[in-house]
């Protein structure tokens, strides 16, 4: 149960998580290496579960640790080895005209009004307990009971979702049979023919 | 019997409608036989509506063809007034005609275009009828205009000779600046007198016996009335080739000579004095407008004089002398001689319209030769011609007894009682016609055959010979109405008078008369004699043909400098810059404008992502600060 | 009092800035990606962040399917960064510009 007031190991814990994904967020922008980039990356999300423990979201921050961190960015590092390209990338040239400083204005401009916004509108306003008041002791029986039951439909759907972006990987990454790519198709397994040894029994070759 | 009259335009009209659909199927000769024999059948009809309104009382005759504008409550209704001045002009109108076309057949023998000149003089034909016996000035203007056309196409005849399209152009081009002022006076009229009738807008004008009695108030102011007669000599100047309008009658030469003859000499030119004598109720009511028409036409009379005694070519004398002509006419409708006007106008047509067929066929005769230093010596060769041609001469030059002296006199009479300057000057001008005709004919006829020189170039030129009969015969008979021509002073002056005058005016005191009559004829000895003396076995006179009166005055050159070469430089401006810049520079400007603003915008997709990412950024930046503006 | 909302939001919106900085300055697809989860993660933050100061479950329900979307994107986003790197052997993102006017 969370104490209703603020001690310093609140403070503490929550000064650690910002400082964690504050800066694995900056090294993911700046990192020349994609794989240092995908680390970073994993600072950062582990940052955010801990800001979810600090908030009694615990089984998100289970959930976030072992979706994001676990199996995201592991795709990610997956890709990155496959294709090759953990190579330094030249983070220097900047080929389109004005986009680093227009970049920088715009997202300058949004996330400073966003939070002036969010200021002069009271940083939260809305009704209590719309959807199923929470409970810091039982975070994950409200949490299941509420998605069982009232988003059951969007909880089926993103199911659905699912199996259609597998279907929709196995698709894309799937090889066709004529395709001449670098990634040469695997040798004749029979291996050549005077090796071919005449047997009529299965299991054939040697 | 009266009822004839329609018959004449149908007769008219019909030959048209035959001669377009069969034309070119009846070929030479057979075309110029159905025109003329149209024609002698309008001719007739018209002998039978003159018997008829003879015997009738009244005197005057509206026969309603049918009705055509409606406008408010009225109508305009085609219809034909036939009263003794209309019946007059559709007898010599439909008689002079078919001697010209019987003419024609034999002038025009082996041209390319055949059938064509008849359909345009038998159209040309029905249209002057309708100009003449329309009762009312829209019919009379439809007439008009017809004439114009026709004669457009009949100067550009020889239209792939680029002098004779453009002189047709020209004939049409001014004809159509003078119907601004007929339109103009059209509209004016209407609008006050509510009816272009000629018989109401008389009684309008001529209410009670006389005119200006204390108790007459005339529709028009005087300043209104002074302005219609001006826009109304405005057209006539266009239509009959008076100043300022005239330049294109000697163009007009350009035409077949049957053509100059019929159109430019009988008919068409004398539309204009028509037209104003139709009008005498308005113009007597209008003193100030008298004046100009009278001045216009002494003035022209006198200027056309002095330019024809300067011309080398035979139609192109023959052509000032006509303005010149029509300039007595003018003058004796200006002074109020109406009755002396349409006398003229008759025996114009007769010596007038000899004068042409007889030059025609010196033309014809000399294979084409109309240079007066190329002819000479024709009597022996051509004797009809030469003879009719005399009497022609003769007559044009006011000799005694032949018609011109007596219709001449009767002008310059009319003259003497209105204006003592006007007659001077009309005096002067007669002098200077019996002058410029006595040099023709010397050049012409007389002295030695100078066409022999150009044998070299031209073979048929060794033997000129006369015309065919279907040619002097015309030529014969025009040559008995003009010597006789006089003899009808008196009866159309009975028959004339009461369509102008409700009291007959006073006529000059017999002995002011005879001693009018005793100059003319010195004058027209004088003039013939000192022309004879200096232009006997002469050919070129530079002294006496000095380049201001051969080249008209510098008329057409004034022209050309003052209206002609700025329009032609302001089109030129419009084509080369108004048009290319302005115009199409907006019309194209707006499509390249817009194909440059789309390029611009296009450079926008250029492909990447991250611009796009950007642009969506860009975008959401705008939107928090469009909150953040709202919210402090 | 416990932390108060406002500095996780705070922390939300400086995460979702600096996902958004690199989406649109880097150039290599794949860190791009990175950078869009960074984003989502922000989100997500900012959601439990709320479902606190509102007791309301709704907050973290959302997240839920907010982590199951983001693994179904990712999936078919690495698939089509691999299929695109089978043809042009690159996965800068700027090499992919033909869909241009």
């Amino acid at each position: 149960m969370l104490a209703a007031t603020r001690t310093i190991p609140d403070v503490l814990v929550f000064v650690a998580s910002a400082a964690v994904i504050l800066g694995g967020a900056v090294g993911v922008v700046v990192a020349r290496n994609p794989v240092h980039s995908a680390i970073n990356l994993i600072a950062t999300l582990l940052g955010v579960a801990l800001a979810f423990i600090e908030q009694s979201a615990n089984f998100l921050a289970a959930v976030q640790v072992i979706v994001y961190a676990g199996a995201i960015v592991i795709l990610f590092l997956f890709v990155i080895m496959f294709l090759g390209v953990d190579r330094k990338e030249q983070v220097s040239i900047e080929p389109l005209a004005g986009q680093r400083p227009m970049a920088v204005v715009a997202v300058g401009v949004v996330t400073g009004g966003l939070i002036a916004l969010m200021a002069a509108g009271g940083w939260y306003s809305g009704a209590h307990a719309v959807v199923a008041p929470t409970d810091p002791s039982n975070d994950v029986g409200v949490l299941g009971r509420s998605i069982f039951t009232t988003y059951l439909f969007a909880f089926e759907a993103t199911s659905l979702l699912l199996i259609i972006a597998v279907v929709g990987a196995v698709m894309l990454a799937r090889r066709t049979p004529d395709a001449d790519d670098a990634v040469d198709a695997p040798a004749d397994v029979d291996g050549r023919a005077e090796d071919r040894v005449e047997d009529a029994a299965p299991g054939g070759a040697g | 019997m009266v009822a004839a009259a329609p018959w004449m335009l149908a007769f008219a009209l019909g030959g048209f409608v035959v001669l377009v659909a069969l034309g070119r199927r009846l070929g030479e000769p057979l075309a110029g036989w159905v025109a003329t024999a149209a024609i002698t059948g309008a001719f007739v009809c018209a002998i039978v509506t003159w018997i008829g309104l003879l015997s009738l009382r009244s005197r005057s005759v509206t026969i309603t063809l049918f009705e055509w504008v409606p406008i408010g409550a009225r109508q305009v209704k085609v219809a034909l007034l036939v009263d003794p001045l209309s019946v007059t002009m559709c007898l010599f109108v439909t008689g002079v005609s078919a001697l010209i076309l019987l003419y024609s057949v034999g002038y025009m023998h082996k041209e390319r275009d055949f059938t064509k000149f008849f359909v345009y003089m038998s159209l040309f034909v029905f249209s002057m009828l309708l100009l003449v016996l329309a009762d009312n000035l829209l019919v009379t203007f439809v007439g008009w205009e017809g004439v114009g056309v026709c004669s457009y196409f009949l100067v550009a005849y020889y239209f792939q000779r680029e002098s004779a399209a453009s002189a047709g152009k020209k004939a049409f081009v001014y004809n159509r600046v003078g119907d601004v002022g007929f339109l103009l006076a059209m509209f004016f009229l209407f609008t006050h007198l509510h009816t272009l009738t000629y018989t109401a807008m008389h009684s309008r004008f001529a209410l009670g016996a006389i005119p200006r009695a204390p108790t007459f108030i005339p529709p028009l102011s005087s300043t209104e009335l002074t302005l219609v007669i001006l826009c109304l000599l405005a057209a006539a100047a266009g239509k009959s080739a008076q100043i300022p309008l005239f330049n294109w009658l000697p163009d007009a030469m350009e035409g077949p000579t049957p053509v100059s003859a019929l159109i430019h000499a009988a008919t068409m030119v004398t539309a204009g004095v028509y037209l104003l004598s139709r009008m005498s109720f308005a113009l007597d009511l209008s003193s100030d407008g008298r004046a100009v028409v009278a001045t216009i036409g002494a003035v022209t009379a006198f200027v056309a004089a002095t330019i024809a005694t300067s011309q080398h070519d035979i139609k192109k004398v023959l052509a000032f002398s006509t303005v010149s002509q029509i300039g007595f006419m003018v003058l004796a409708v200006g002074s109020g001689a109406y009755v002396a006007a349409i006398f003229l106008m008759v025996a114009h047509a007769f010596y007038k319209g000899l004068l042409f067929l007889g030059a025609g066929s010196v033309i014809h005769g000399l294979d084409g030769e109309q240079e007066l230093s190329r002819m000479g010596g024709l009597r022996a060769l051509m004797a009809v011609t030469y003879a009719t041609f005399l009497v022609g001469w003769l007559t044009i030059a006011g000799v005694p007894p032949f018609s011109a002296f007596f219709a001449k006199g009767d002008v310059l009479k009319g003259a003497w009682t209105y204006s003592k300057p006007l007659w001077a000057i009309g005096t002067v001008a007669a002098l200077l016609t019996a002058y410029y005709m006595t040099r023709l004919f010397v050049l012409a006829f007389t002295g030695d055959p100078r066409f022999l020189k150009a044998v070299g170039d031209r073979p048929a030129l060794r033997a000129p010979h006369e015309s065919p009969w279907v040619m002097t015969v015309p030529l014969v008979v025009l040559a008995v109405f003009s010597a006789l021509g006089g003899l009808l002073a008196t009866p159309l002056d009975r028959f004339l008078s009461p369509v102008f005058y409700t009291v007959p005016p006073a006529p000059l005191s017999s002995s002011v008369s005879d001693a009018l009559a005793v100059v003319d004829g010195v004058v027209a000895v004088a003039g013939l004699g000192i022309a004879w003396v200096l232009w006997r076995g002469r050919v070129e006179r530079p002294e006496l043909t000095p380049a201001f009166l051969r080249r008209v005055w510098y008329w057409d050159d004034a022209y050309d400098a003052v209206i002609g070469r700025p329009s032609t430089r302001l089109a030129r401006a419009t084509a080369e810059v108004v048009d290319p810049v302005a115009i199409d520079g907006a019309v194209v400007g707006t499509a390249s404008s817009l194909r440059r603003g789309a390029r611009s915008i296009r450079r926008l997709q250029n492909g990447f992502v991250r611009s796009y990412a950007l642009a969506m950024a860009v975008g959401v930046g705008l939107l928090v600060a469009y909150l953040l503006a709202r919210t402090f | 009092m416990t932390i108060p909302a406002s500095w996780y939001l705070v922390v939300s919106a400086l995460l979702f800035g600096i996902g958004a900085l690199g989406v649109l300055v880097r150039r290599n697809a794949l860190v791009i990606f990175m950078c869009i989860e960074l984003m989502l993660n922000a989100a997500n933050l900012a959601l439990v962040t709320y479902s606190r100061v509102l007791g309301d479950v709704g907050g973290q329900a959302t997240v839920f399917f907010v982590l199951v979307v983001a693994a179904a994107e990712v999936t078919v986003g690495l698939g089509i960064v691999v299929y695109i790197f089978r043809a042009r052997r690159s996965t800068i993102v700027d090499d992919v510009a033909e869909m241009e006017g």
